[in-house]
């Protein structure tokens, strides 16, 4: 079996790609070496659809981020992920900062944004009375917003898969040569991927990919960003993004309001080596609370649930790196993808579809493209008379098993048997075990459910695949030492 | 959608709503008591260890056998117990009444209305997020009520070996049943200078099982970036980690008993008034919330040491909410406030004249203090007190004096944490 196009890694970048590529008549696979996709850098970030003011037009990053933020709203449609188009504000506390803001708002004047507004003080606290009155002025974009990322990723795979698309978890590339017109990817676990065309989106491993392939060589350096998140009761929770003025290497520590209805405050940005760093530290917590306090009321440490941390794929240079590999044939590069790169995702799948065409992929439109992904209802958000008929259909909608966030055993079948069956798979569909108790109350009954619907023993069970195992095996299996 | 009417809704069927329902009940009024499990009994149901019940029942019982005592009694005196069932939305109606919106196993979505209304809706633990402790997001971090459940319900070892963080006695008990099951327990580790559980589970849950309790320390890292691999621990030093002495210990399993938070969120919605010192609600010596007609008793209230207390309590929440449906109307009440020495008094309002049960958390550690009770300054009671412990919750008697304008409690001799 060969495929026409492979893609390697199932984030953000790799599942807008098979999204798009779903569209047309060709047999296409992603591969990825975790347990689900959007498990890597996609899944630990700040969420954000950013407006298109941070980075010049004539950049690619800027170009994908406009032409991206321009295509969610009818994805959202089309796919259902949780998205609120909230606006960003992004706040000045002096006159120096004021000038910053007035250069973002130009800025964005010249990238072609609509709705822009340069705001007085009096006019920023009337669009976000939970900015501290100290704030001098700020800069008013309406078309940014809040995404929940991992959910965006599993939207996207999901409308692939309905259109045909293969996903391999678990696989890992470990190289690949080209020979005879096809390239022969070798796994970690000994099998070969054949395919005619190879898409890199391996993220934080684009590099080591590249080199095994045999194309170019360059550097992924992981960029660490803590983000801290509070309760959905927090006072913090404003009505929109609220960013500082920007740095020159970072857009700096935000206050976001989650489609979710949580709080998030973050992230930081620090340079580190190892490529699986996700630990988060007690000194970038002070700073993020000090930081996030003085631009917004009611930031309080009380209200913190839980901490992450992801890490950026930088790359040398400012812009992402989509091109067609010059050393190796049928061989697309997409590496570098870090902040605008959820908001330009949309972009970037169509740009490697047509890369892909420029290289001489053959593409003709399929005649029954699914559009549209079946809706995952969420008994939080639906009517009493939607859950009663749902109810009606199956009792299982009237268990609520996560109390914090009021999911429902439901939902969680409904994430087994879309195939999330990682703990973390099911919390990142669901939202289960994600609330202020942190799954203290819900994660045994969870376990029982993935356990029951996917016939996976309770102790083979992981958080998030490979020895990543929540349990130790069977009461009495230990031999006991006193 | 189906309505049901009742005169008074529980909330939560744990020690603390059972008891309070089979004494609603008992008095003629309409009761339901409802719980989001599908057994009633809380958080006795996976306590399998014995201890309780030596001052409610008169004998030793395990928490299963409690839980199961106490349902008997309100389900023989005629409460309605509905299971399986989450409250997600609470209202006051406009002729005082009150309506919440469930979703029920049985009856799927519906609404209940009652006159009044009583939380008993327990704790919840707080996490390693709320302690915001930093290192890696392994698996193997548990709360330890969620890996005692998992271990005591489910059937299911958490792990091999572990370090406990946090000297709550959720933690304790937990250690002793970890080796019981052959896991190795590594250490416990309090940041306070003093244990936070019960003197006798640090006896009996370490002490006897020979497991190291590290005081005054703190662990300031997770290892591990799939399975938990080792935990760095630190020594405090006025307060603050001193790294020089930072040790690791190899560890795949992480217990965090760092201490129980009201679940107050369903009460917030009826505008009921917090006690930042408890977490649980502001309640007067009816167990009456800032809301009237809307009563908080048990570990929803405040944390309580034993089972015991929680259902003598919640009885006599019960007994308000009898009296008051009855017609009986709401005295003029007395201000309850503490000193420094005292970290919270329930409850805050008192009635003149009355004899009152008051419960208190010290500050202070002493092998001996005074407990003294002062109407506008003077002291009108006070008790010896032989062991006080910020772990071990102080009880009281007194009747407050007729003619009395305020109350304040306080301890005296003791060294002040």
């Amino acid at each position: 079996m060969v495929y026409d196009t492979v893609i390697v890694g199932a984030g953000v970048t790799g599942a807008a790609t098979a999204w798009q590529l779903g569209r047309y008549n060709i047999k296409c696979a992603v591969l990825d070496k975790a347990a689900d996709c959007g498990f890597g850098v996609s899944k630990a970030n700040s969420g954000i659809i950013h407006g298109g003011f941070h980075h010049s037009v004539t950049s690619l990053k800027a170009k994908l981020e406009v032409e991206g933020n321009l295509m969610i709203d009818s994805m959202q449609h089309a796919l259902h992920f949780p998205y609120v188009r909230t606006g960003i504000l992004v706040a000045a506390f002096s006159e120096e900062e004021m000038q910053t803001v007035e250069k973002l708002y130009h800025r964005g004047l010249g990238n072609g944004l609509k709705g822009l507004e340069l705001c007085s003080k009096e006019r920023t606290l009337e669009l976000e009375p939970k900015l501290q009155d100290n704030v001098v002025g700020s800069f008013y974009a309406p078309n940014g917003g809040t995404i929940e990322p991992y959910r965006y990723v599993f939207a996207l795979m999901e409308n692939a898969q309905l259109n045909g698309v293969e996903f391999k978890r678990n696989t890992k590339v470990v190289s690949g040569r080209f020979a005879d017109g096809i390239w022969h990817l070798e796994c970690e676990d000994g099998s070969v991927v054949k395919s005619r065309y190879v898409v890199n989106a391996a993220g934080l491993f684009a590099d080591e990919l590249s080199k095994a392939c045999g194309a170019e060589e360059f550097t992924i350096r992981p960029r660490k960003g803590e983000e801290y998140l509070l309760d959905r009761t927090s006072d913090a929770r404003p009505s929109k993004v609220i960013f500082p003025v920007p740095t020159k290497t970072s857009k700096g520590v935000l206050v976001i309001p989650t489609p979710g209805g949580t709080t998030m405050i973050g992230p930081t940005a620090d340079m580190v080596d190892d490529k699986e760093d996700a630990a988060t530290t007690g000194e970038h917590f002070d700073k993020i609370l000090a930081m996030t306090q003085n631009m917004v009321k009611g930031v309080s440490r009380r209200d913190v649930i839980t901490a992450f941390a992801g890490l950026r794929p930088a790359i040398e240079g400012d812009d992402f790196y989509i091109a067609p590999s010059e050393k190796v044939p049928n061989f697309i590069q997409a590496a570098g993808i870090q902040s605008p790169g959820l908001t330009a995702s949309p972009a970037i799948g169509v740009y490697i579809k047509d890369l892909l065409k420029k290289c001489g992929l053959e593409l003709v439109e399929k005649s029954d493209i699914i559009y549209e992904n079946p809706g995952h209802p969420e008994v939080r958000n639906l009517s009493d008379e939607q859950v009663q008929a749902l109810c009606e259909k199956d009792e299982s909608y009237s268990r609520i098993v996560c109390r914090c966030e009021q999911i429902t055993e439901a939902e969680i079948i409904d994430a087994v048997r879309c195939g999330h069956t990682t703990v973390d798979g099911v919390k990142f569909h669901t939202r289960a075990g994600m609330g202020r108790c942190q799954g203290g109350f819900c994660s045994a009954k969870i376990l029982e459910i993935i356990s029951r619907e996917s016939g996976i023993p309770m102790q083979e069970l992981t958080k998030r695949g490979a020895n990543s195992r929540i349990m130790a095996g069977k009461l009495g299996t230990l031999e006991v030492k006193l | 959608m189906k309505n049901i009417s009742c005169d008074v809704l529980v909330v939560g069927a744990g020690a603390a709503g059972l008891c309070a329902g089979s004494v609603t009940s008992k008095h003629g009024l309409d009761t339901i008591i409802i719980d989001r499990e599908d057994q009633p009994g809380g958080i006795l149901k996976q306590c399998i260890h014995n201890g309780f019940g030596l001052r409610y029942f008169k004998e030793e019982l395990t928490g299963p056998e409690y839980a199961c005592r106490v349902a008997k009694l309100a389900a023989d005196a005629g409460a309605k117990i509905m299971t399986g069932t989450t409250a997600v939305e609470a209202k006051k109606n406009a002729d005082g009444s009150f309506t919440f919106k469930v979703f029920s196993q049985k009856e799927k979505v519906c609404y209940i209305s009652s006159k009044a209304v009583l939380f008993t809706t327990g704790c919840r633990e707080r996490t390693r997020g709320n302690i915001i402790t930093p290192g890696t997001r392994p698996a193997g971090v548990f709360t330890a009520g969620a890996a005692q459940k998992l271990l005591n319900i489910s059937g299911y070892l958490p792990g091999k070996c572990a370090v406990i963080v946090g000297s709550g006695d959720i933690g304790l008990i937990m250690a002793r049943r970890l080796k019981w099951c052959g896991i190795d327990v590594k250490a416990v580790v309090e940041i306070m200078r003093h244990p936070s559980g019960l003197t006798r589970n640090i006896v009996q849950c370490l002490d006897d099982f020979g497991i190291p309790l590290y005081l005054g320390h703190s662990v300031t890292n997770i290892y591990g970036k799939e399975r938990v691999e080792a935990v760095d621990i630190t020594p405090l030093a006025d307060g603050k980690p001193d790294f020089s002495k930072t040790f690791k210990v190899d560890c795949d399993t992480l217990l965090f008993s760092v201490g129980l938070v009201p679940e107050v969120e369903l009460a917030k919605q009826l505008e009921v008034k917090i006690n930042p010192a408890t977490g649980g609600a502001f309640v007067d010596d009816d167990y009456e919330t800032t809301t009237p007609m809307v009563f908080a008793s048990g570990n929803g209230l405040h944390v309580h040491d034993l089972v015991d207390f929680v259902s003598e309590e919640s009885e006599r929440a019960a007994g308000s909410i009898c009296r008051r449906l009855s017609g009986a109307k709401n005295s003029d009440k007395v201000p309850v406030t503490v000193e420094k020495t005292l970290k919270y008094v329930v409850p805050t309002q008192a009635t003149r004249g009355e004899k009152q049960s008051f419960y208190f958390r010290p500050l202070i550690v002493a092998n001996k203090a005074t407990l003294e009770a002062r109407a506008d300054g003077k002291i009108i009671k006070k008790r010896l007190i032989p062991f006080v412990r910020p772990a071990e919750m102080l009880e009281f008697e007194l009747e407050i004096p007729a003619e009395c304008k305020e109350m304040e409690f306080a301890l005296t001799g003791g060294e002040l944490l």
